[in-house]
């Protein structure tokens, strides 16, 4: 791990987007818009910063991966697939009947390390597997993604004073801050008033960046994991729904809608623009 | 064993929890701010290493365990029976049931034994919700040492179990001796002209019943249906080729209990008569559990009217 150029991880980010979408495309279903916001993050977990192996999915000493906000499944399964968990083919079975890619994310699916979907509820078992890491002294980590919306969620801030007491640096949690929900913009639906300075007041280390930006992504979880402190870490990563594509981002309907032939067309062409040299 | 021998079935968990944690390292307690109250005292002060307290907060608290069960820990998430069912519901469902986790949600204040605590604390729904989510199994003993039998068979068994305890204290019926296998129907005794069928606090009520019966020429036979997922399809099938005449007692609301799950598979069976005895379907109130009982007709008497009718 760690040994590829941000320039690398761009451009895996790249790969990894143009597998949402035409995964969704094929679907006629899925939630683009937040997939794609917190693509950054996924790309780096898993292509930088996880200590995992894709032929030994259930190692004991893997780091975690959760994905509370479950919906945005198709970036993690693109992810998995990119590593090897599964045949990339795998990703035309998004939704379909007997697929390990479910809606939302199953253990069925090699590297899925909990189920989610129902929002709110992935922070606390993401806790329960860093705990369990204290308990039996091993080294591994857990990353979790949740989103601005998850966090109206009461479980989520339960999770946090957990987190806090029982001194889990070895949590990671992603806050996809793309100030859009599914009814509306967050404000409009539940203001999230200063949302990384509530997360530091529950007793995270915060390290609030451009959630989209590879080079800050990096750096904040490189900092994140080496920090031993005894103190939860929350990367709030300021994004945009739908970024790479230029229709979707910031726009709210693109939350769970999947593209037509034109606008498939259109978004992979979009993406391919955006590979940068090495 | 004395039927003067009173004891909460909360104690019997209590006493078992810590027996197993110290043969098991990975059994963990997961409380939620009632720990004393669900008796996992002795458990974190003699085991602080394997006992966690998450504060009041239920719906994590499921989380978290699933999180600890996922990574290879047997995590026991002790809290009352409404909350564990209810406020916890979505979790158990999601997070422990979906991915067959082997959490085991262990609650005290089953039924309505949280009498004085009133409605707010009395669970008569929990069993009937639960039973409806696949992959769970739902048990609830009838005295203090099925309690500690079944709590260690949970304990072996790899999967999520929802265990449930009485917050009173009731007559220890069996002794120490007595075995019990999750999903087995504990036959107390046999008879010929009626089959009681009863769990937790109202298998005590089923003897009691079956003993005035007797003296009146009306042989019962009683099963302890500690278990009412997955049920005992077998006991229940016999009851109604042998006897045909069935009543189901239960500290529970009448709707989605044990005596519609036992009205399940004697109604699919085309054969026998079925009455159940149960709370009715409406809210509790602060009062002695006994007369909370009677006001729904749980009682000795009740049964004994019943079982007369069905051999008139």
């Amino acid at each position: 791990m760690k040994d590829m150029s941000i320039a690398q991880l761009q451009n895996t980010c790249v790969d990894l987007k143009k597998n949402v979408i035409s995964m969704i495309y094929k679907a006629q279903s899925g939630h683009p818009g937040g997939s794609l916001s917190v693509a950054e993050f996924m790309t780096a977990c898993y292509f930088h910063e996880m200590n995992v192996d894709p032929q030994n999915p259930y190692w004991p000493d893997r780091d975690r991966f959760v994905l509370s906000k479950g919906h945005v499944c198709p970036a993690q399964y693109a992810a998995l697939a990119m590593k090897g968990y599964f045949p990339m083919k795998e990703l035309d079975t998004l939704r379909k009947e007997g697929s390990i890619l479910q809606g939302h994310p199953n253990m069925k699916c090699p590297g899925i390390d909990i189920p989610t979907g129902s929002l709110g509820q992935g922070l606390a078992c993401a806790v329960g597997m860093a705990i369990a890491a204290k308990l039996n002294g091993q080294s591994y980590r857990v990353f979790s993604a949740v989103g601005d919306g998850e966090c109206n969620e009461g479980e989520i801030w339960e999770a946090c004073q957990t987190a806090y007491k029982y001194q889990l640096d070895n949590l990671v949690v992603f806050v996809d801050y793309n100030n859009l929900q599914l009814d509306g913009t967050c404000d409009e639906v539940m203001p999230p008033v200063d949302l990384g300075a509530k997360f530091r007041a529950f007793g995270f280390d915060v390290y609030e960046i451009n959630g989209n930006d590879m080079a800050e992504m990096v750096k904040a979880l490189d900092l994140a994991v080496a920090t031993k402190d005894g103190k939860p870490k929350c990367i709030f990563g300021h994004t945009v729904k739908g970024k790479g594509v230029s229709y979707m981002e910031n726009v709210c309907g693109w939350h769970g809608t999947a593209p037509n032939e034109e606008q498939y067309k259109q978004a992979i062409a979009e993406l391919d623009t955006q590979y940068v040299s090495c | 064993m004395s039927e003067t021998v009173k004891l909460p079935t909360r104690d019997g968990f209590g006493d078992e929890i810590v027996a197993l944690g110290k043969e098991n390292p990975d059994i963990l307690v997961v409380d939620v701010d009632i720990g004393k109250s669900c008796k996992t005292g002795a458990f974190r002060q003699q085991l602080p290493q394997q006992h966690l307290n998450v504060g009041i907060a239920e719906q994590n608290g499921a989380g978290v365990a699933a999180g600890l069960a996922s990574c290879g820990k047997i995590p026991f998430v002790v809290t009352y029976a409404a909350f564990g069912s209810m406020r916890m519901c979505e979790m158990i469902r999601q997070e422990i049931c979906y991915p067959k986790l082997n959490v085991k949600i262990a609650c005290s204040h089953g039924g309505v034994t949280p009498a004085n605590d009133g409605a707010s604390h009395q669970a008569i729904e929990d069993m009937g919700i639960l039973r409806t989510i696949p992959n769970m199994t739902v048990v609830m003993p009838a005295d203090y040492w099925s309690a500690r039998k079944l709590v260690r068979a949970a304990a072996e068994f790899n999967g999520p179990v929802y265990l449930r305890f009485t917050r009173d204290a009731i007559p220890v019926i069996y002794d120490e001796s007595a075995e019990f296998t999750i999903g087995k129907a504990h036959q107390v005794q046999d008879g010929k002209d009626v089959a009681i069928i009863a769990n937790g606090d109202t298998v005590r009520l089923a003897i009691e019943a079956a003993k005035v019966l007797a003296a009146e020429g009306i042989s019962a036979r009683v099963l302890d249906m500690h278990t009412i997922k997955p049920l005992d399809v077998e006991a229940v099938t016999a009851c109604v080729n042998d006897i045909g005449k069935i009543i189901t007692v239960e500290d529970h609301n009448i709707l989605n209990g044990l005596g519609s799950a036992v009205a399940e598979v004697v109604a699919e069976s085309g054969k026998g008569i079925l009455r159940r005895v149960g709370i009715q379907d409406q809210f509790g109130q602060s009062a002695p559990y006994e007369r909370l009982l009677a006001i729904n007709g749980v009682t000795v008497e009740h049964i004994v009217e019943l079982a007369k009718e069905l051999n008139a």
